[in-house]
């Protein structure tokens, strides 16, 4: 299983990295082979079992909606890196949603 | 073309609508968080799960399911027997999971319609493609070149909506949002009020040459409108820019637009070129919904009983006493007119109400009150009135007698002076009878059925 370069580009914007020549070249490369060994999956018959969509086979997980303590304002930006009369802060991201 | 030969070509617009409704739970859709952010301090309603903290684990809120259900039923839809989370992958401040939790594959509710009026009164039916449970995320400001994030909002439930592209003009637009409100409220699952962003409105808007039934290869997107009317604005102002466009030979494309409130136009937010790819995958972290068929059951009466409420319904209730079918419609939007005159009907005193009269006068009425504990005292300004204004007199005996019975029956006191012989007292009663009927009634006669009653 081969990605083109063009697959590693998008797939490295959609990531938000900004990789050089190179590193899309020995990413392609890595990223091949990860997909390459994760393709061996496609060989095993799957066609009459059900999707697993989670290990627990659970269903109905259900909370009851009744209001739990939150983390106090201190708490919650205790590891921010950045912050501003209790709101995080980060580098302005001005699209327009 | 050839001179002399005129272009005949019309165009129809083809619309769809996305809602989102944020529901109004006790706590968010994942987490136990206070889902009611209004006002708070920023970041004072967070925890690990709804800060995208590494390790923790969603629990799914089972009152938003269960609003979701019934929204889906609401909306005629069925509802999926099993239906599952997926993780819509994003990177943008406003999640800090890095991705949004909402449905792609197996929504809750599925293929449902809903009735809407045009222009003329008449009735299209619209379909619903689906109405699926996902989560809203935090709050972002932007100044100075920073963003500032409140995490708050995030992950309270949202539902969204979605229609297929059935619209054809804004009536049926504001027809639909106008239904919807009715419905989530009667619901009681949200209170939808747009301008404080408990529901908003996206349209997808393309015009076509009349006569294709094929839907157009592009479509524009209208986003972040906080009002029905600027949003009949906007698709107003959008569908006359691309049959221009059309006419003009112009390219149309894919793209995101808002309103400009001042320049009244529509603006690029958004081209095709940065769509996103979202890869949405199952949410691993959380178990599939199984809908029994005794759960279905139970929200299918919710939902009936709800109904009830729907102001079509009360509307119906309220034309069979006699009023006219638009006072009906009236009063039954409008809950202080509506207990006003539930009020009148509970009332003992007006026995012989010609409520045919008392509906279509209440329609009519301005009342601009909004407080539902004045509604006693408005009931009786507003009886008084029509009483009043329906004869310069009142000549109904059995009117009188009634407010007679009143008076003696409020003032036991008088009513002993009067039985122990000083007969004058009664002037006091014809007083009170007098206030009662707003100065309408004929004291003689006033007087004559006082000295009946009181034998
Ligand atoms: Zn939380």
């Amino acid at each position: 299983m081969k990605l083109t370069l063009e697959q590693v580009k998008k797939v490295a914007k959609l990531a938000k990295l900004n990789l050089s020549e190179s590193e899309l070249a020995k990413y392609s490369e890595q990223l091949s082979k990860i997909l390459s060994y994760i393709d061996q999956l496609n060989k095993v018959e799957t066609s009459k079992i059900d999707p697993t969509y989670n290990v627990t086979g659970l269903s109905n997980a259900f909370s009851p909606d009744e209001i739990r303590p939150s983390l106090t304002q201190k708490a919650a930006l205790f590891n921010a890196p950045q912050q501003d009369k209790g709101f995080f802060v980060t580098k302005g991201v001005f699209q327009e949603e | 073309m050839a001179s002399g030969e005129t272009k005949v070509m019309k165009y129809e617009p083809v619309i769809g609508l996305e809602v989102h409704i944020e529901l109004n739970t006790k706590t968010k859709m994942f987490c136990r968080c206070n889902a009611d952010y209004f006002g708070k301090e920023p970041n004072t309603s967070t925890c690990p799960v709804c800060l995208g903290l590494p390790g923790a684990l969603p629990f799914i809120n089972q009152q938003a399911i269960e609003d979701c259900i019934k929204i889906g039923l609401a909306l005629n839809c069925s509802i999926n027997e099993k239906s599952y989370f997926e993780r819509k992958n994003y990177f943008y401040p406003d999640l800090a999971k890095g991705f949004q939790t909402s449905q792609l594959v197996l929504p809750i509710a599925i293929g449902g319609w809903i009735e809407v009026e045009d222009a003329q009164g008449k009735l299209t039916k619209i379909r619903i493609n689906r109405a699926h449970q996902e989560e809203d995320t935090g709050k972002l400001t932007h100044r100075d070149g920073q963003t500032f994030i409140d995490y708050n909002r995030s992950s309270v439930p949202l539902v969204e909506v979605v229609t297929e592209p059935d619209f054809t003009d804004t009536f049926q637009i504001k027809d639909y949002a106008k239904k919807l409100q009715q419905i989530f409220r009667y619901l009681d699952v949200s209170n939808a009020d747009m301008e404080r962003g408990d529901m908003r409105l996206e349209a997808n808007i393309s015009v076509r040459p009349v006569g294709q039934t094929t839907l157009p290869n592009y479509r524009v997107e209208l986003k972040n409108i906080n009002s029905f009317r600027f949003m009949a604005q906007a698709v107003e102002y959008e569908i006359a820019r691309q049959i221009e466009a059309h006419e003009k030979g112009e390219k149309l494309v894919q793209e995101t637009r808002g309103w400009n409130e001042d320049k009244r136009v529509t603006y690029v937010q958004r081209s095709k070129e940065e769509a996103h790819d979202y890869r949405y995958f199952p949410e691993p972290d959380l178990p599939i919904l199984k809908m029994s068929a005794t759960l279905i059951n139970e929200m299918t009466k919710a939902v009936d009983t709800a109904k009830e409420k729907d102001p079509v319904k009360v509307a119906e209730k309220l034309v069979s006493t006699g009023m006219s079918l638009a006072s009906g419609a009236s009063i039954a939007r409008n809950p202080i007119k509506l207990a006003i005159f539930n009020e009148v009907q509970k009332e003992k005193s007006v026995l012989d109400m010609d409520w045919k009269d008392f509906g279509n006068f209440i329609a009519n009425r301005e009342i601009n009150e909004e407080n539902i504990n004045l509604v006693p005292e408005l009931t009786k300004k507003q009886l008084s009135d029509f009483q009043s204004r329906k004869s310069g007199l009142i000549s109904n005996s059995k009117e009188l007698e009634a407010l007679a019975q009143e008076v003696i029956d409020e003032n036991p006191g008088m009513v002993d002076i009067y039985k122990s012989g000083k007969t004058t007292v009664v002037m006091a009663l014809v007083g009170g009878v007098m206030g009662k009927s707003g100065g309408k009634a004929d004291p003689g006669k006033v007087k004559a059925i006082l000295e009946r009653l009181l034998g």
